[in-house]
């Protein structure tokens, strides 16, 4: 009996999220965001980016595009006046164009069609969803943090997330990683042997765009082309907050009825 | 040693050219060569990669790499492109090196290679069609996508009644992709072979060109879970051929850097040996254990981005030292850690008491003594089967070089609860170096230096780290300033390939133990 007593012994040490914002997702990065109003030599800070996120719209403002951002903080150290930390880690979105930052009037239509049209899908899921992850050539780091969901911290069966062996059982299917040539076949073949109603969840900047292995002749810069993905989540790898909240957003399952 | 003495490694390899004709008997005899062994008793180097890396012109060099007590021996030919067969031939190792096989399979893949007299030159990392050219990394150049062709790869069995049970590339749970092929009666597993293809993400060719510090960021992802270990071992061999005020006029990193670095390395290592256990507890189905162990690895990654806002330690290491000093203050970490040892301690230890658990892991996947040294086998995965060898000690880079490692004791059983007994050993050990670089990083002037510039001469250098899954190994060369082609040589691609070597008698449910214990990342060993 002593494993019982043991268990036992630290009280409750699962997160308020997402009924109460949890203090302890702020203490890292969760994404960079432009500096409201601030004007620039638009092609210096492009050259900054490892990774091609930043550009200028036709107006001559900075966006940053999220799904390519890495997180390596290269722009906020260099140009603080354009680019800062956020430490929220809410920043799943439902429609590619959105993780461009700042939020323009397409991005934010492009996000209210991908909610309607999503809500009505995901009606029947909102008890318990059933989540299937697969890798499509990730680094590794994106495994670990989906797997934190199942530990006593995050603990997502409170909330009536499930993970799942068989894809023939699972509603919500989570890729990780850059798109390899490699695993579009298997990717596939698992996203054809769910049932309806079926939602995708691209987990990680890799998923989005390839982040820093793309362009390369073995992965396709994402799974956005291999799969119609419903929600992205940035991150290099996302945290365990944020996976969540992607996954709560996909369900509709968010306080608020945000989805 | 004051607080500010700049420190770095001595370039401790030494590069010598050989003929292809000579390149394998060379190998061979530096692999059989009696050099003094870390136990004292006398051992040949151990075969520790094989790289390949092509030129413009098409010509592939090949490199040898043999480690000895203290040094890094290397040898390297020229592969020079000819008319039909003869030009991308040469001797094979294999049949003399035991641990080249899988090294001699990825060059056919990457470079076309043939190396004659190999028993079985299987497509590993990249199965093409004939019609496809190979990436050739190292040569520059636009190259098209390449698919991967499954029907290069051979279908192979043997034996009476043994049919083959493929496993993955999607597995089930939340597991990295790969493929074992299981080759069985029905219950035992006389036999299995690992695919790694699926993952293959070109990341050697995308290093091509790229600065010093755009390459450290693809190097933190080549193996996402030993980040630090890898944007070390990348960092250390373009500081070695950077000229500046250090030792052999390397560039001259400052002591902070180095203790940072060291830092985060040891909290890598704790939160990837706490997997390992994880995933043994899970196995078992030990449901407290695994809860209260997972409880414990995100104290640690949190307590990694508490220091320097990434919870993988990604974007400490830099060319040159780190981007900064830790976000928190040493004694606050020290408490946190002590805090931190003293649980996992104490449910280790009732871990480790629980015969339930130890039955599962005790005999199971054995790795002899006789097979670890012959395939050198690296990392805890040798250390539990009779080697000594760590880097921080027998090849110590950056803070290794100023502290002293804690002594451990490690067995020899070979099997999973070794291999577990040694994990152990080592979280204990990287809590107390931990400590050690905490103290020392108090005692230091908080105005003090945590980087210098690096400037890379060009030319073939190489680092290495002892990352949390075993010796780690990066070949870069440099040109104008840039990366011309940089290879990294993952310890799980080495441990990989001695993986099969552990069924024995095991059967199905000795599966998830086997993979468990040996810890490692299928994105190192995929490329």
């Amino acid at each position: 009996m002593p494993w019982v007593t043991r268990g036992l012994r630290n009280g409750v040490l699962t997160t308020p999220y997402p009924k109460r914002p949890d203090d302890y997702g702020a203490t890292w990065r969760g994404a960079v965001s432009v500096v409201p109003g601030a004007a620039a030599d638009t092609h210096e800070a492009e050259m900054l980016c490892p990774t091609g996120a930043i550009s200028h719209g036709p107006s001559g403002a900075v966006a940053l595009d999220r799904g390519k951002c890495i997180l390596c903080g290269r722009c906020v150290s260099q140009r603080p006046e354009l680019f800062r930390f956020e430490s929220s880690p809410e920043v799943a979105s439902l429609a590619r164009p959105a993780l461009v930052v700042p939020a323009t009037e397409q991005s934010e239509a492009a996000v209210a069609a991908a909610r309607a049209e999503l809500s009505r899908r995901v009606r029947t899921l909102k008890r318990s969803v059933h989540v299937r992850h697969v890798d499509a050539g990730s680094d590794g780091s994106e495994e670990w943090e989906i797997a934190a969901l199942l530990g006593p911290v995050y603990d997502v069966h409170r909330l009536g997330i499930f993970f799942t062996a068989s894809p023939r059982h699972a509603d919500l299917l989570m890729v990780t990683g850059a798109g390899s040539a490699g695993m579009t076949g298997p990717l596939l073949s698992t996203y054809a042997a769910m049932p309806d109603p079926r939602v995708v969840v691209a987990v990680g900047t890799d998923a989005i765009s390839g982040g820093a292995v793309t362009p390369s002749y073995a992965t396709r810069g994402g799974v956005g082309g291999t799969l119609p993905v419903d929600v992205w989540v940035p991150g290099s790898p996302p945290s365990p907050f944020s996976i969540l909240h992607g996954i709560l957003l996909a369900v509709g399952l968010l306080p608020g009825g945000d989805a | 040693m004051t607080a500010n003495a700049p420190v770095t490694g001595a370039r401790q390899w030494d590069e010598t050219d050989v003929a292809r004709q000579e390149f394998t008997s060379r190998v061979v005899s530096a692999v059989s060569a009696p050099v003094p062994g870390p136990t004292g008793g006398t051992a040949g180097g151990r075969f520790a990669g094989l790289f390949g890396s092509a030129r413009r012109d098409g010509s592939v060099t090949l490199r040898a790499a043999i480690a000895h007590l203290g040094r890094l021996e290397v040898l390297s030919c020229l592969v020079a492109p000819g008319p039909g067969h003869a030009g991308t031939a040469y001797p094979a190792l294999a049949p003399q090196v035991a641990g080249a096989t899988w090294y001699e399979r990825e060059l056919a893949d990457m470079f076309g290679l043939v190396p004659e007299g190999h028993p079985r030159v299987d497509p590993l990392v990249l199965p093409r069609d004939q019609h496809t050219p190979p990436p050739c990394p190292g040569r520059g150049g636009p190259l098209g996508e390449i698919v991967p062709d499954d029907s290069a790869l051979p279908a192979h069995v043997s034996g009476v009644g043994i049919f083959t049970l493929p496993y993955g590339p999607v597995r089930s749970g939340v597991f990295e992709s790969v493929q074992y092929l299981i080759e069985t009666p029905g219950e035992d597993i006389p036999h299995v072979r690992a695919r790694v293809y699926h993952k293959h993400r070109g990341t050697e060719r995308r290093f091509e060109a790229m600065s010093p510090t755009d390459g450290v960021l693809l190097a933190e992802r080549t193996e996402g879970v030993a980040s630090v270990a890898h944007a070390m071992a990348f960092c250390q061999a373009l500081e070695a051929v950077t000229s500046g005020q250090g030792e052999a006029g390397a560039a001259a990193v400052p002591e902070g850097a180095l203790l940072v670095r060291a830092l985060h390395a040891e909290l890598e290592r704790i939160a990837n040996h706490l997997d390992s256990t994880i995933r043994h507890t899970e196995a078992a189905g030990q449901a407290v254990a695994n809860a209260r162990l997972a409880w414990h690895k995100e104290r640690v990654m949190r307590l990694r981005a508490n220091l320097c806002g990434h919870r993988f330690g990604r974007g400490v290491v830099v060319p040159g030292g780190v981007s900064g000093p830790p976000a928190m203050a040493p004694g606050a970490a020290a408490s946190e850690l002590a805090r931190l040892e003293a649980d996992v301690r104490a449910d280790a230890h009732h871990l480790m008491t629980t015969s339930s658990f130890l039955d599962r892991l005790r005999g199971t996947g054995v790795i002899t003594p006789e097979v670890a040294a012959q395939r050198g086998a690296l990392g805890p995965v040798g250390r539990a089967s009779g080697s000594l060898e760590d880097l921080r000690a027998h090849r110590p880079y950056g803070a290794y070089r100023l502290i002293e490692l804690p002594a451990h004791r490690y067995g020899d059983a070979g099997d999973a609860l070794a291999r577990q007994l040694v994990r152990l050993e080592e979280v204990w050990g990287s809590f107390q170096l931990c400590r050690l670089v905490l103290e020392r990083l108090a005692e230091g002037p908080a105005d003090r230096p945590w980087a210098v510039d690096v400037a890379p001469a060009d030319s073939v250098a190489w680092g290495w780290a002892e990352a949390p899954q075993g010796e780690l190994l990066y070949l870069v060369e440099t040109e104008g300033g840039r990366l011309r082609r940089v290879k990294a040589r993952s310890a799980s691609f080495h441990n990989l390939s001695i993986f099969p070597e552990a069924f024995g008698g095991d059967i199905f449910t000795d599966f998830a133990f086997i993979e468990a214990s040996f810890g490692l990342s299928i994105a190192g060993v995929a490329g």
